[in-house]
């Protein structure tokens, strides 16, 4: 099977984020890179996938930064066999739409059997690539999957999904698709140092828009549907309130509160 | 001196990193409590390539270097003491003398296994009455035809209720003693009359399980004498070229260990408010964390050298002494500051310096105590 696997490199979740003093984005200095988390449940289970039916292979592409390269060479100590990264300067300020676009670009003549990727990345939160990718490439969807199956024949998926009322949903999707990881899909596992040799060795190409034949007004700042305004911090949360008392009249008090002070009930 | 490591190391470093705060931090109490290490934290210190570091790759290891492997134990060391043992046996004393002495039979049979961790290794040395005085063992290995038979008890032996394979020293001549009188016997589990006695619970390092090993006329052959038969009586030197090595290694994990140390002190004192403001804005705190971080930096200084010169091949017996020496006394009083900077919180169990204080206290008294590398020093100070 030929598995491509979409990745993003984002601010390590630990990082704190501070904003820029115009308000256009958050200051990047000093930020620890990772590979994004749910893209991790997806390089493990392109490669456990790989593991299984002999021949397979692994791409991991990224758009990003030429500081992407890491991450992608994280998922190549992982085991993948190969990276591409697209990185352009005319991609600066690409929104969701623009994004997908030129992933779903580059990924047109590789002729996937399945796409693995991360339900959403942790940075924007905007969970809306994939399926964007999807509509581009004319391929199945199966999204915030933690439960994967692809048939021995590799015609067919299986896909879980855990829905409202803790029940799960099974959706089967021919393939070639687009499947979606959530957490608990796998346990992603450590690159090795063996694994962190081979990776410098294999295969990694970098295409910027001229080689993808796009333009930068399809895809760039310009191409975006979708403008930023200003970037801000959450109010911060104000402490808790602890009430104090016998539990018959805490609750009494806490109604009382959620009426009168938060005015919810 | 500036010291880089690779990119490649670095970003191991960091999945070493990843793993411990991810894997280990969640399970330190319950190492504590248990006394174990839990399966899937050596089943992923296995799949990391640890059990292998400095193990040539022609036997399945890593093949780094000194200097590359203290990094390595610098990041691995700030967890649970007991999390570094699980591995510092079979990259040190459990495998060094098969490496350094052995022959390419003994080589090829045991290092690779050890190499992936599929099997452990215990350095069987220390016993009732020879700690410091590592000559003074008497435990026997007598000729019965082709066999050895050993006789004795070892104690305080690290790993050994999990390994599978034992390096043991042995008095094969009563009068010569360290001078050709101490053989080296590769002893593996299962053979008749080797059994684990009691396993100590000591006041840290919990879940290294360091436990009795008794031997009743164990009989190994002789292709089982590391180095083979030619090296009858040569095993004190085997053991003490490890050793030197692990005083090295030892010291990079006790600088992990300070720097979680004066990490947790840091993070507590900015924190904790009383009269108002952070402990941190206070003098007296701030002194503590600053000489906290300047000795830690000497340690690393010292480390970085002499790891530097043992891999360029120099004789630097001494500089390892005074390396171990420093960064033991260093970390004791690095986790007292860190502690006493807790208050109470620290001094209850759920505090993560409450196992690093005692953790602490056994660097001072392993793999040659204060007194013994002072006296090295000492030794090598007069020697001219």
């Amino acid at each position: 099977m030929k598995i491509g696997v979409l990745m993003k490199q984002v601010p390590d979740t630990e990082t704190k984020i501070r904003i820029k003093d115009d308000a256009s984005g958050i200051v990047v200095d000093g930020i620890k890179w990772v590979m994004n988390p749910y893209d991790e449940y997806a390089v493990e289970e392109a490669l456990r996938i790989k593991e299984k039916k002999a021949g397979s292979t692994v791409t991991i592409i990224s758009m990003g930064p030429k500081r992407s390269v890491e991450t992608i060479r994280t998922g190549l100590a992982m085991g993948a066999d190969s990276g591409i990264l697209i990185d352009d300067p005319a991609l600066e300020g690409a929104d969701c739409y623009a994004t997908a676009k030129a992933l779903a670009k580059v990924m047109e003549p590789e002729n996937f059997d399945l796409i693995l990727c991360g339900k959403q990345a942790i940075d924007d939160d905007s969970a809306q690539v994939p399926q964007m990718v999807a509509e581009f490439l004319g391929m199945p969807q199966a999204m915030v999957i933690d439960k994967l199956v692809v048939s021995d024949d590799g015609k067919k998926a299986t896909c879980y999904r855990r829905i409202e009322g803790g029940a799960k949903e099974v959706l089967e999707v021919d393939l070639p698709a687009i499947v979606a990881a959530e957490k608990g899909l796998n346990e992603p596992r450590y690159a090795s140092l063996p694994g962190i040799m081979k990776a410098k060795s294999k295969p990694f190409k970098e295409i910027n828009l001229g080689a993808l034949g796009l333009k930068a007004e399809e895809v760039g700042a310009k191409g975006a549907k979708l403008k930023v305004k200003k970037y801000f911090l959450p109010a911060e949360k104000a402490p808790g309130k602890i009430i104090p008392g016998e539990p018959e009249d805490a609750a009494r008090a806490l109604v009382k509160m959620l009426r009168e002070e938060a005015k919810v009930v | 001196m500036v010291f880089e490591p690779s990119a490649e190391l670095k970003q191991f470093l960091e999945t070493i990193r990843k793993f411990v705060e991810k894997e280990c931090y969640p399970v330190e109490m319950e190492i504590e409590e248990k006394g174990e290490v839990p399966e899937h934290i050596i089943k992923g210190l296995c799949q990391l390539g640890l059990f292998g570091v400095t193990t040539p790759t022609e036997y399945g290891g890593l093949g780094l270097s000194i200097i590359d492997y203290c990094l390595i134990l610098i990041e691995l060391s700030r967890t649970n003491a007991a999390v570094r043992s699980q591995i510092t046996t079979n990259n040190g004393v459990g495998s060094k003398g098969i490496l350094f002495d052995g022959t390419e039979e003994q080589k090829k049979k045991y290092l690779p296994s050890l190499a992936s961790g599929e099997k452990m290794a215990s350095f069987a040395l220390t016993e009732p009455g020879a700690g410091s005085d590592a000559s003074a063992i008497s435990t026997t290995a007598v000729k019965k035809g082709s066999n050895w038979a050993i006789n004795g008890t070892k104690y305080f032996i690290t790993n050994a209720p999990r390994a599978s394979i034992f390096t043991v020293l042995a008095l094969t001549d009563k009068e010569k003693r360290a001078r050709g009188g101490i053989t080296a016997f590769i002893v593996e589990k299962g053979t008749p009359g080797l059994v684990i006695g009691k396993i100590f619970k000591a006041m840290g390092n919990v879940g290294s399980k360091p436990a009795e090993v008794i031997f009743e006329d164990c009989q190994v052959p002789e292709e089982n004498i590391i180095g083979g038969p030619k090296m009858v009586g040569q095993g004190f030197r085997t053991a003490m070229k490890s050793l030197n090595e692990a005083r090295i290694t030892l010291s990079a994990s006790m600088i992990g260990f300070a720097e979680r140390a004066l990490k947790l002190a840091r993070d507590y004192a900015k924190i904790r408010v009383q009269f108002g403001k952070p402990i941190a804005e206070n003098q007296a705190i701030q002194w503590m964390l600053a000489d906290s971080a300047t000795e830690i930096y000497a340690s690393r200084c010292m480390l970085f050298d002499a790891a530097a010169r043992v891999d360029a091949g120099q004789k630097v017996d001494a500089m390892c002494s005074m390396t171990k020496v420093f960064a033991s006394e260093m970390l004791c009083r690095v986790t007292d500051r860190s502690l006493q900077i807790h208050g109470g919180t620290g001094y209850i169990k759920e505090s993560p310096i409450e196992h690093l204080y005692r953790d602490a206290r056994m660097f001072r008294i392993v793999e040659g105590t204060s007194e013994i590398q002072r006296m090295i020093i000492a030794r090598d100070v007069l020697k001219d």
